[in-house]
């Protein structure tokens, strides 16, 4: 793989390095005088300005010089091995490339087998294997914790996956996609369509549906409001629809909150949840389908525990 | 009728505000560090914010206490040395006003959130087009006084404000070619890795040019004064001079290792990092050895401490900076809080330590008096800031190896060791360290800014100082 669009540059930056080299220490040189003798004085350099401010016509100290010389010849000999001037690739054909893809071969090569009996059994029992759940739970904090925290349980718009509540379902399939897939989580904005006085309706009928605390009057207000505008989604008595992602509302689990002021935020402003595809995180390499294993079994564990 | 008098005032004024942005800029380091460790430490206002202050900071801490002390210390050492006051004086005011309005703009459109999103060039094109015109302003001031000097030879100091002024015109003027699309919003002209390698080759450069070699011109003039002793070595000066010079434009790729970046540009980084220690230490040993025959000053004089130990933190710095370009040893501290702890090593042992010394020297003369108001203040200011950077560089070091391992540790069923979470944790005493000792540093300004105020109030301001019977150089 060339970097240059003509074959001028690669030759540009090659005798511009070289001269450079070269010239340093053609430069150096030059100015390199005789040491002074045990107990001679270096002389005044016949300069003054403002005052006092002279010079000394000390030599270049030869460590120092022994100094230059030596990071001279190492940039040399490094350019003759290693890549560096213009398309010349170097006596050892090292590229940065190659290197990395070399370190995935070896790694590949290296873990296949921690993967492979795993690979053989189906997610209940790896889920039940306490060194995949070690290895797991590795991967888990690696790629997920981010989001879903060290201990699983979530945050504000970011799912609990320890509660045994499931917005896309929680069996070993429907995780293997989740994590595979990635999720896009939307619910539209209905601040609009519903004016505020409806908004606040709305919210105080889903806080009902919980049996949450709520004032009956405007409840009883938002349920048409409510079987006509969000019982599409999340079903006209609130038990959520799986396939959407849309949550039940008749449960304690609140995604973004379940005061009044939050409920009505999701309303107004609609929300947006993104968990992204394991395309994007897991790498691309062969070993991508064992942690995607791996990961679900992890995760479906998760749940199963008490 | 020829002037017979230097121009002090544009040099105070540059070197009052050296000391207010310095505390300016240091304050906001200080209150990032804590944000590091106490994320709510602002109540969440996006003003205040880290990804806003952090431009901020670094901003005011090179462009603001670094530039203005550049100003200062140029202006005072060209006429000096060419025994002529400076060229252009309504320039010169110019520079002041408009290099203070910069960093006013700084102050507001940083936290405001407007962003060219170049690291050390963030501020947006309207304010670019101010840096320019300042910066053309400063070099016709700058060379028209040494065009006009009296003595014939050109003081080492010049050389080194000379090259700094000249580079940074051109790393400014190409890194920030943008294309406006509003008043605050414009996009850079250059895409891609093309857009990585001219803003490394900008800021790399930024570190070689204003922060290195602009502050050995100051280093230049007051470790010999200060000492009382003849620079060490003329021909030192010319070889570390040219070579700095001319190696420091090729090390930009080293900011770039292991990325999209061609293999061969990241080799030729790397190399010429190599080469560069020796120009550097040039620089150093010119410094120290100066003080040779006159040790025993460093005991009772803590401006010279000051100047000393920052050549001393240079010297370390410089070995550093090539150390972490070699490619594998940037395959561990890139990223990592090391880079941290390297930059401050530099910025405040070398940078801050030799500004301050050379204000302890420049600024009673600007008061009609000879020395400080508090030689003993100075001495406290000394070990407050010496100690800070330690604690500073020292915990970053620890901080940014320990990450480094602990990113890469791998178990052997080849999952990753530690989660980014469990880093973090490990992080929180070292950046409770690093608060520690920055805060020190900044206490240590604090105590400037007193000293100052009392040799300001017992002193006299001088606009004009007497220029000295011609000693013809």
């Amino acid at each position: 793989m060339s970097d240059f669009t003509s074959g001028f540059w690669p030759l540009y930056i090659s005798v511009i390095t070289a001269l450079s080299i070269i010239g340093t220490w053609v430069f150096i040189r030059s100015q390199t005088t005789r040491k002074l003798q045990p107990g001679e004085k270096p002389e005044l350099i016949g300069h003054t300005w403002d005052g006092d401010l002279q010079d000394f016509d000390n030599p270049l100290p030869r460590w120092w010089l022994g100094l230059f010389y030596g990071t001279l010849i190492f940039a040399a000999v490094y350019l003759v091995l290693w890549p560096g001037m213009g398309n010349y690739a170097g006596l050892l054909g090292w590229t940065s490339l190659q290197e990395y893809e070399d370190e995935v071969k070896a790694a590949e090569a290296k873990f296949q087998p921690v993967y492979a009996g795993f690979m053989k059994q189906d997610v209940a029992t790896v889920a039940a294997n306490p060194e995949a759940h070690a290895i797991g739970r590795n991967l888990y904090l690696t790629y997920c914790s981010q989001c879903h925290g060290s201990d699983a349980a979530g945050a504000k718009g970011f799912p609990n996956l320890t509660d045994h509540d499931w917005l896309y379902g929680g069996d070993a399939d429907t995780i293997r996609a989740t994590i595979t897939d990635g999720r896009a989580g939307m619910m539209p904005a209905m601040g609009e369509a519903l004016g505020p006085e409806g908004t606040k309706e709305v919210a105080n009928y889903v806080l009902s549906l919980s049996g949450r605390k709520h004032d009956a009057r405007l409840a009883s207000a938002g349920q048409q409001k409510f079987a006509d505008n969000c019982a599409a989604c999340h079903m006209p008595d609130g038990s959520g629809m799986a396939a959407m992602g849309a949550p039940k509302l008749t449960d304690k689990v609140w995604l973004y909150g379940g005061s009044e002021a939050s409920i009505i935020e999701s309303i107004a402003k609609g929300r947006n949840g993104v968990m992204p595809a394991s395309s994007q995180t897991l790498g691309t390499t062969s070993n991508r389908e064992a942690k995607l294993h791996l990961l679900t079994a992890y995760i479906y564990g998760l749940s199963q525990q008490k | 009728m020829e002037a017979t008098t230097y121009n002090y005032k544009v040099v105070r004024q540059f070197a009052i505000m050296t000391v207010v942005w310095g505390i300016v800029g240091m304050l906001v380091g200080v209150v990032l560090a804590a944000q590091l460790i106490w994320p709510d430490l602002t109540f969440g206002i996006e003003w205040l914010s880290y990804g806003r202050l952090r431009p901020l900071h670094t901003n005011a801490v090179i462009f603001a206490f670094g530039g203005s002390g550049l100003f200062a210390v140029s202006y005072y050492i060209v006429q000096r040395t060419c025994q002529v006051r400076l060229w252009a004086e309504k320039l010169a005011a110019f520079t002041f006003w408009g290099w203070t309005a910069v960093i006013l703009l700084a102050a507001v459109t940083l936290p405001m959130g407007y962003t060219s999103s170049k690291e050390y060039a963030e501020l947006e094109w309207p304010i670019d087009i101010l840096i320019t015109l300042v910066w053309v302003a400063y070099a016709l001031v700058f060379f028209g006084t040494i065009v006009k000097r009296k003595t014939k030879h050109i003081y080492v100091s010049n050389w080194f404000f000379g090259a700094y002024i000249l580079t940074i015109a051109i790393l400014h003027i190409v890194n920030s070619a943008e294309l406006p699309v509003s008043l605050t919003k414009s996009y850079s002209a250059y895409a891609g890795v093309q857009d990585a390698m001219v803003q490394w080759w900008y800021g790399h450069n930024a570190v070689g040019f204003f922060l290195t070699t602009a502050f050995l011109g100051m280093m230049y003039y007051f470790i010999p004064k200060q000492a009382g002793r003849p620079i060490y070595s003329y021909r030192l000066s010319v070889v570390h001079f040219w070579s700095l010079n001319f190696v420091y434009m090729w090390a930009g790729p080293h900011h770039l290792q292991y990325t999209a970046l061609p293999d061969w540009a990241q080799s030729l980084g790397m190399v010429f990092s190599l080469i560069l220690l020796a120009p550097s230490w040039g620089g150093m040993m010119n410094g120290i050895m100066t003080l040779s025959g006159a040790w025993h000053k460093l005991r009772t004089d803590p401006i010279l401490k000051f100047l000393i130990t920052a050549m001393s933190f240079y010297g370390m710095s410089t070995f550093e900076g090539p150390m972490m370009s070699v490619k594998t040893v940037n395959a561990l501290s890139h990223y990592t809080e090391w880079t941290i702890g390297h930059v401050h090593s530099g910025a405040l042992g070398w940078v801050a330590m030799i500004t301050i010394g050379s204000m302890y020297y420049l600024i009673p003369r600007l008061f009609g008096r000879e020395s400080m108001y508090s030689t003993k203040l100075i001495e406290w200011h000394f070990w407050w800031s010496t100690i800070g950077v330690v604690l500073y560089i020292a915990s970053m070091w620890i901080a940014g190896v320990a990450q480094g391992l602990m990113w890469r540790a791998a178990n052997a069923d080849g999952t990753l060791t530690y989660s980014f979470a469990q880093v973090l944790n490990t992080m929180y005493p070292f950046y409770g360290i690093r608060l520690l000792g920055g805060a020190l540093f900044f206490s240590g300004m604090l105590l400037m800014a007193w000293n100052v105020w009392k040799t300001a109030r017992m002193g006299r301001v001088v606009n004009d100082a007497a220029i000295p019977q011609a000693v013809l150089a």
